[in-house]
């Protein structure tokens, strides 16, 4: 795919591109400002299933708006969202709740719930959410935490936990009820390299062994460039390992850079690379 | 021209502030009448509201009840009348003192516990993960603080004027050397058949008031830890001030109905 830069960064997706089989977002010409503020001036942009979007940008560039903006907990002043096919930016919070089964989201800094334990941060959607057995919902939650390897921590409270600990609970609690889409919030800022690869990896992992498509939003270049260029893969005895990816699957992973509430750029990780434009230089650098 | 505009600005602010509020009320009392039901919250929210209210209202309401009767007791020597002072205590422990101070006790226990608790909430992005998670957080929050203050208000406020006329029997008994049965006849005395209704549905509207404060505060909080700072004391102000308020328009509006 060739990275281009766009000016308004809108293109007209609209309904026939919701419908697409493989599209399971679609942001149509949205608009949203607070007051005097413009945040988003016109963004288009689909994601297909089980591809991965990173949106760059700079603080206050909107990036966590638009993830906001997904799960309906803002409504935009213009434009269209949808969502596995259906319109969501004009369906009520009672429709929208049904939606939000399809998608976990990643806060940044985890925003888990202080007074529940491990398990039950984990489970919560399980617990609250569903009539799923107890039984059933507390071998889910520790699945789910055995995979982030995190099971010898299920009973601890969330402030026992170091930050990155915190940030792999967050991703469990967004999976464990086995959405299709998830959106990463800055889950890496402030962590440590190590961490932060150890974070990045759970996301690797999740789009190619549970094939969840994802929206990462990020100012980290460094993560943003692991999700893109690595894959996972399961070993002839089950375990999975992240490597470098190949060039098709390093396609399927594509950036969009927003810049003042536009996007000035869309490409795969190659593109953003070589790209000449001064901004992205600048930022990249 | 400036000191209107501010005026405008203000005003308009605060009529924002109503809607706000009565919107949520709305959505609250919505959500009281349909399911789904977070049970275990709301039984969590009578335990943490009533039961943990229970020792600051017991000794409020015991040197409440106390300290009026010393102070009835120097009055009424005046007149000879040192036997009516049951008849005091009562009174104004069961119409009064005890919806108003019970109240008061409420609004700074409760009502900032509520604001600061949905406050970190809020600036820590944990109201958005429920609504992410699929949970409305007035159904999760809201509701079962609303239903325990309004549930358990009137009980505490019965144990407050109970322990307030014990320790006004106390003072009688020991201090003002009025005989124990005199004190008792003349509890019952000093009370109109409708005054025991006047303190039990003053503190029904009274603990509505300050959870659903505490609830609207705690939930419009920003600004990270200070914004928390600000939205407790603002709540506890907020629930004191209407505490008196509604303590006065109730009382006006049951005397004309009940009396």
């Amino acid at each position: 795919m060739a990275g281009n830069l766009t000016s308004s960064g809108s293109e007209q997706v609209g309904a026939a591109v919701a419908e697409r089989d493989d599209a399971v977002v679609v942001f149509d010409n949205v608009h949203l400002a607070f007051d005097e503020k413009v945040i988003l001036n016109g963004v288009s942009f689909t994601l297909d299933r089980g591809h991965t979007k990173i949106i760059l940008g700079a603080s206050g560039s909107g990036k966590s708006t638009i993830l906001k903006l997904l799960l309906g907990l803002l409504k935009p002043d213009a434009g269209e969202i949808w969502i596995n096919g259906e319109r969501t930016d004009t369906m009520p919070e009672s429709g929208l709740m049904k939606v939000r089964a399809d998608l976990g989201m990643v806060f940044q800094e985890g925003a888990l719930f202080d007074s529940l334990s491990v398990a039950e941060n984990v489970g919560y959607r399980l617990y609250e959410e569903t009539k799923m057995p107890l039984s059933d919902v507390r071998a889910r939650v520790e699945e789910v935490l055995g995979f982030i390897g995190l099971h010898e921590f299920i009973d601890r409270q969330p402030s026992e936990l170091s930050g990155g600990q915190r940030r792999r609970v967050a991703i469990a609690r967004a999976m464990a009820f086995k959405p299709k889409i998830l959106l990463y919030d800055e889950a890496t800022t402030g962590l440590d390299p190590i961490t932060a690869t150890t974070v990045d990896e759970e996301v690797v992992k999740l789009r190619d062994v549970e094939n969840v498509s994802s929206i990462v939003v990020t100012h980290q270049l460094r993560d943003a460039f692991f999700v893109a260029t690595h894959e996972a893969v399961r070993d002839g005895d089950g375990r999975v390992r992240v490597v470098p990816a190949d060039e098709q699957k390093c396609d399927e992973a594509e950036f969009i850079m927003l810049r003042e509430g536009v996007i000035s750029f869309e490409g795969n990780a190659h593109d953003l690379r070589t790209s000449q434009d001064r901004y992205l230089r600048t930022f990249l650098s | 021209m400036s000191l209107l505009k501010l005026l405008v600005d203000w005003l308009k602010a605060a009529v924002l502030e109503v809607q706000e509020y009565a919107r949520l009320q709305i959505a609250t009392v919505r959500a009281i009448l349909t399911p789904p039901y977070y049970t275990h919250d709301i039984v969590e929210q009578l335990d943490a509201i009533g039961a943990g209210s229970l020792t600051v209202v017991l000794l409020t309401g015991f040197f409440t009840g106390a300290v009026l009767a010393l102070q009835t007791g120097l009055t009424l020597d005046q007149f000879g009348a040192r036997p009516f002072v049951g008849r005091l205590v009562s009174a104004s422990m069961i119409k009064e003192l005890g919806p108003v101070l019970t109240g008061l006790m409420l609004a700074g226990r409760v009502g900032s516990g509520i604001a600061a608790e949905l406050g970190s909430m809020m600036v820590t992005d944990q109201i958005a993960a429920l609504r992410a998670l699929g949970t409305d957080p007035i159904r999760k929050l809201v509701v079962p603080r609303v239903i325990a203050g309004v549930v358990m208000a009137p009980l505490l406020t019965v144990i407050a004027d109970t322990v307030g006329i014990i320790g006004g029997w106390l003072i009688a008994v020991l201090q003002l050397r009025v005989a124990s049965s005199v004190y008792w006849s003349s509890v019952l005395e000093g009370l109109y058949p409708q005054d025991p209704w006047m303190g039990l549905i003053k503190p029904l509207f009274i603990g509505f008031a300050i959870v659903s404060i505490g609830c609207y505060v705690g939930l419009r909080t920003k600004g990270g830890t200070q914004g928390v700072g600000r939205a407790t004391t603002s709540a506890v102000v907020v629930a004191s001030v209407a505490v008196i308020a509604v303590d006065f328009f109730a009382t006006r509006v049951l005397i004309s109905i009940l009396y």
